[in-house]
């Protein structure tokens, strides 16, 4: 586990000096599970180790977003001024992408025939 | 006068300037709100951030505690995603033939997804009569929140404000994908998970991975694909965004 955690984060922090030397606007962890992305795809195995800690990390993914999301109380003035604005905007626009992204892949997926397991 | 109340304020003031509290409360508050999850069999209403965060609003809230007071426990938590974003790599990979056969469809989705969300919510804030301000924090709003602060800042809107409004967006596709769902009869795992981690990122993928392996595994893909996408795209798109 703690070999898996170290290079975890040793990939994270390569992410990190990436953006910042090149000035990229992606953050360094979204660089970083590239990099260990292609790693993977190059050496074409994940150990038994670095697969139980992600799947340690990751099952509990949900509770990493609570300590952001409880900043909402810093906002408390602004929702109350815009909710009706913001409310809209966020529900309408989740849906719709949704909609639209599940629509276009799913015609774009059957025009190729590409993948199993769709409906008929 | 009682002796136990002053020991108590005492003990209270000690615990409040320790990052002990913060983090202890963030723990137990999503263990009672994951136990409350499962409870209602797992439906997505009963989503554990959202559950979380309202009880822990409420606690701070009562006891008067500043949320930067909060975070000095709590950013143990936060400090978590980024590992966390590397080892989505892993699922990832285990999709790894999937994903060429479908890279084509994948691409051509993430860019049609990722401007859908970014210029549907500035438009829609501004139909509304949402400030400038709100409209740019509103943007990068579909992607992780690490990126999405960081897009906020850039053009110009609120990065805090944009964390909350990621994570109230995460929220609500994660409860509300299944409705889209079934009204459009998508059923095929990939495009489920891929159109989810699109505009809910992690909070999405979360979901997506209740749902099945293969479809957590698209929706980190597309949480991944999206953050860069986003981040390239709403800079370029601002022209069109901020009138």
């Amino acid at each position: 586990m703690l070999a898996a955690i170290t290079l975890l984060l040793v990939y994270q922090l390569a992410g990190e000096v990436i953006a910042q030397v090149f000035a990229l606007p992606v953050p360094g962890p979204v660089i970083g599970m590239g990099l260990l992305f292609g790693t993977l795809a190059v050496r074409g195995a994940v150990s038994d180790e670095l697969r139980g800690t992600a799947n340690g990390l990751l099952q509990h993914l949900s509770l990493l977003f609570v300590p952001a999301g409880t900043g909402v109380m810093l906002h408390f003035n602004r929702l109350a001024d815009e909710w009706l604005a913001l409310l809209a905007s966020l529900l309408v626009s989740t849906a719709l992408t949704i909609a639209v992204s599940a629509l276009l892949m799913r015609a774009l997926m059957a025009r190729g025939g590409a993948d199993e397991g769709r409906e008929s | 006068m009682n002796p136990v109340t002053p020991r108590l304020g005492e003990i209270w003031v000690y615990l409040s300037a320790s990052p002990l509290l913060g983090l202890t409360l963030t723990l137990l508050a999503y263990q009672a709100a994951f136990w409350l999850h499962k409870r209602c069999n797992g439906h997505p209403a009963a989503n554990p951030v959202l559950l979380s965060v309202l009880a822990l609003v409420a606690i701070l809230w009562a006891t008067g505690t500043p949320y930067a007071t909060y975070f000095e426990g709590a950013q143990f938590v936060h400090f978590l995603l980024g590992p966390a974003t590397v080892a989505l790599a892993i699922p990832l990979y285990a999709q790894l033939a999937r994903l060429k056969r479908l890279a084509l469809p994948l691409l051509a989705t993430l860019v049609a997804g990722s401007i859908t969300a970014a210029v549907s919510a500035v438009a829609v804030a501004a139909a509304f009569g949402g400030s400038t301000l709100t409209q740019l924090s509103l943007a990068p709003k579909s992607v992780t929140t690490p990126i999405a602060m960081g897009i906020a800042e850039r053009i110009g809107g609120l990065p805090s404000l944009t964390a909350v409004l990621v994570i109230i967006t995460g929220i609500l596709g994660a409860i509300g994908a299944r409705y889209v769902y079934r009204l459009l009869a998508v059923k095929d795992e990939t495009v489920r998970g891929f159109a989810l981690g699109l505009a809910s990122h992690g909070i999405g993928t979360a979901r997506a991975f209740q749902e099945s392996e293969q479809a957590g595994a698209f929706a980190a893909l597309a949480m991944g694909l999206n953050g860069l996408a986003t981040a390239l795209l709403v800079p370029l798109l601002l022209p069109v965004l901020a009138r």
